[in-house]
């Protein structure tokens, strides 16, 4: 039939697009991670505590020191130390202290002698259980309330749901967390005590064990989603279109669903996208709160240990995982607003 | 006044009276700042098949007074008195379920940017074939197929491709005309456009009237066109409506109107008006003074603070107690001065205009 045809190949194009689309944006992608790791690399060593000076012990004599430093590979000039460390990514490398190390290789942990990437990789299920899941609980949570709010506006489970976003934004998770564990896994014990079961093992196991950091970590953004949801979908519902839906006959129900709806997702998945980073952040501070061993825990331990190569590669990780997240978000933009075009 | 008797669907009962009355309408908003008086007191009347013009300045209440009769106004915030007959059916008292299948079906409207008021998120197809499945029942493959033949309809090249594309593949026109394809998808007894040109250039506006007037001889449609254009009112109108301050000024056949203006309000409006065989540089001479306070309306009559007449027709009348339109059919006007007074200083207005014309030539 040649009425469809041109609908096909419209379609077409559009795949065209966005092949070329996710091309380019993950070039730009790698781009930005170069940049930041060069940064952090260049922030980390630069730091007047001597990492071989701590390798070498209490009593350290000048000729082992630099022994040591040779043996981490920090005799080098900066750049070519960086260089190396890049090259092991793609290509792995032999480091004289901990021996061969394949790629990718990020370099062995200063404090605990492990592969650093082997380290992530063991606890990455981790954070991105907690993250995933908390977006899901955050999104799902927070649109539902704020759609609520915005189709009895004005009307008291409008008042209920803007009241509870407020308390909901000034609580904190070190504060939360333990109260709700102690109510509900304690005296209770409606849920285990959070620990991360992995999903393969056992995926009930999996869910109940972190249904406590989920909620947690989704409360203080929640709100904040319910509020822009409401607030999005009233002045959505002020829009002409709207008002032309209306015009048309359609029902209050369609009107707010098939119409409103759309428009008001617009700025939430942007703002999402904006909050993913501070989600992470705040994965840290889950992880620590219910000493969950995600790569949270793995950053604050590089931290308190000046444990350079795990810090950089605890940090980049961090950084793809926000930057390709920011490329899903924009796809599913223009999934959702047919005037945006993937360029 | 002849009556037509509606010829849609058989068996509809309908009483004497016109196809659409509107009687003693008001419409209030309550605001931070007080109430709006938007529309207060307006009543006029539409007979089946014809076209009526509403024109006023910018404020006058004319989308508000459309909008109204949809319903379409927040009951949260709006209070709406009088009468609104559409044949047999009184609209203001109807419920939710009366007005949603009304709507879209019997009464259609057109919107003044068609840009904002289509919804940028569907394709033009299917912004067209939910109206027709909603108040059709029909099923999805037959509301498409009714979206491309109105799309033909109204003169948009091809149609089959045209339907899968967003509001914004569109130009101005032809989402103009996407718009009035959404309008009329129903066959409607009654199609309300507000400022359908006024987004367009000169020639696109042509078509599109061309195309309302085309419309209307088919399918006998009633139409309200609101404008603030005189010379689309006197190409596409029968009757006028002229409207200040959410209230009618004058009334009557666009000749009537046209031609023996009586309220001063309409002298000026059509004095600001370029006329169609003077030369184009005559300057436009716009209403004096600015449109009045709806949150505190004027005493007396509402034009009273931008009128040159009062000492003539009365002063303790113009600011002390509102006029009436009188007569009650037919040609009528809200003014208190007499019909000798009016046609004498129109005929006064009208020499000045050509005066001014012959000046500058
Ligand atoms: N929802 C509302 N709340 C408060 N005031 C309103 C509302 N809608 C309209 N008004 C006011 O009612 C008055 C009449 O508005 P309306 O839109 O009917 O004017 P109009 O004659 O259509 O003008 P225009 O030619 O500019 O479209 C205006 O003063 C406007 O500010
Ligand atoms: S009633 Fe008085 S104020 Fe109003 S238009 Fe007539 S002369 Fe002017
Ligand atoms: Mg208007």
């Amino acid at each position: 039939m040649g009425r469809r045809a041109p609908a096909r190949s419209d379609r077409w194009s559009t795949y065209e697009t966005m092949t070329s689309f996710l091309v380019r944006r993950i070039l730009g992608a790698l781009m930005i991670l170069l940049i930041i790791s060069a940064v952090t690399f260049y922030l980390f060593y630069a730091v007047p505590r001597d990492p071989a000076r701590a390798f070498c012990g209490k009593i350290c004599p000048p000729e082992t020191l630099q022994l040591v430093r040779h043996n981490l590979g920090m005799d080098e000039p900066l750049f070519v130390q960086y260089w190396h460390w890049l090259a092991g990514i793609f290509a792995g490398r032999e480091l004289v202290q901990f021996g061969d190390c394949p790629a990718p290789c990020l370099g062995y942990s200063f404090a605990t002698q492990e592969p650093v990437f082997g380290a992530i990789v063991d606890r990455f299920p981790v954070t991105l259980s907690l993250t995933f899941g908390a977006s899901i609980v955050i999104l799902a949570f927070g649109i539902v309330t704020g759609m609520i709010a915005a189709w009895k506006v004005g009307q008291p489970l409008d008042k209920i749901a803007s009241a509870s976003s407020v308390i909901g934004a000034s609580l904190q998770i070190y504060f939360v967390g333990p109260l709700l564990a102690f109510y509900l896994v304690d005296t209770m014990q409606l849920i285990p005590r959070p620990s991360y079961v992995p999903i393969t093992d056992d995926p009930v196991g999996w869910f109940t064990h972190l249904l406590l950091p989920w909620v947690v970590l989704s409360i203080i953004f929640t709100a904040n989603y319910t509020r822009m949801t409401r607030s999005q979908m009233v002045e959505q519902l002020a829009e002409d279109y709207v008002r032309t839906a209306r015009a048309k006959g359609m029902s209050n129900r369609t009107v707010f669903f098939r119409f409103a709806w759309r428009g008001a997702m617009i700025p939430i998945v942007t703002i999402f996208g904006v909050d993913l980073a501070t989600l992470l952040g705040g994965a840290i501070i889950t992880e620590q709160t219910f000493t969950l061993h995600g790569i949270g825990e793995l950053a604050v331990r590089a931290v308190q240990n000046n444990d350079l190569p795990m810090l950089l590669g605890v940090t980049i990780v961090g950084a793809a995982m926000i930057v390709l997240l920011n490329i899903v978000v924009d796809v599913l933009y223009a999934f959702i607003d047919p005037r945006v075009r993937l360029t | 006044m002849t009556t037509v008797s509606w010829s849609g669907e058989p068996g509809t009962s309908r009483g004497p009276g016109p196809f659409l009355s509107v009687r003693d309408l008001s419409v209030e908003f309550s605001t931070e700042d007080g109430v709006v008086h938007a529309v207060d007191g307006l009543s006029f009347d539409l007979e089946k098949g014809t076209t009526l013009g509403i024109v006023g300045e910018s404020g006058s209440g004319k989308s508000v007074t459309n909008l109204a009769i949809l319903g379409l106004h927040n009951p949260a915030y709006t209070r709406i008195g009088g009468e609104i007959w559409l044949e047999d059916r009184e609209l203001i008292s109807a419920d939710r379920a009366t007005m949603e299948k009304l709507r879209g079906d019997r009464v259609a409207m057109i919107f003044q940017d068609p840009l904002t008021a289509l919804s940028p998120f569907h394709t033009i197809g299917r912004q067209i074939g939910e109206v027709y499945r909603k108040h059709r029942g029909a099923s999805k493959k037959e509301a498409r197929d009714r979206a491309v033949e109105m799309l033909r309809r109204v003169g948009i090249p091809q149609p089959e491709v045209r339907v899968d594309h967003y509001p914004h593949e569109f130009s101005g026109g032809m989402r103009q005309r996407a718009m009035i394809a959404m309008a009329l998808v129903c066959d409607p007894d009654l199609l309300i456009a507000d400022e359908p040109t006024t987004a367009l250039d000169v020639t696109v506006q042509a078509q599109i009237l061309d195309l309302l007037k085309d419309l209307q001889q088919q399918f006998g449609t009633s139409i309200i066109l609101i404008t603030h254009d005189l010379g689309v009112v006197a190409n596409t109108a029968d009757n006028v409506l002229v409207m200040y301050a959410g209230r009618a000024a004058e009334r009557g056949t666009v000749r009537e109107v046209l031609r023996e203006p009586r309220h001063p309000y309409t002298w000026g409006l059509l004095s600001s008006m370029p006329r169609l065989n003077s030369s184009v540089d005559v300057p436009l001479k716009p209403v004096r003074g600015t449109p009045p306070s709806l949150l505190n309306p004027p005493s007396g009559c509402p034009f009273h603070p931008r009128c040159d007449y009062p000492r003539l027709a009365g002063p303790e009348l113009c600011f002390g107690q509102r006029p009436d339109i009188s007569p009650e059919t037919g040609h009528g006007d809200a003014c208190y001065l007499t019909l000798a007074q009016k046609s004498e200083l129109r005929t006064a207005q009208t020499e000045q205009t050509e005066d001014r014309t012959e000046d500058r030539a």
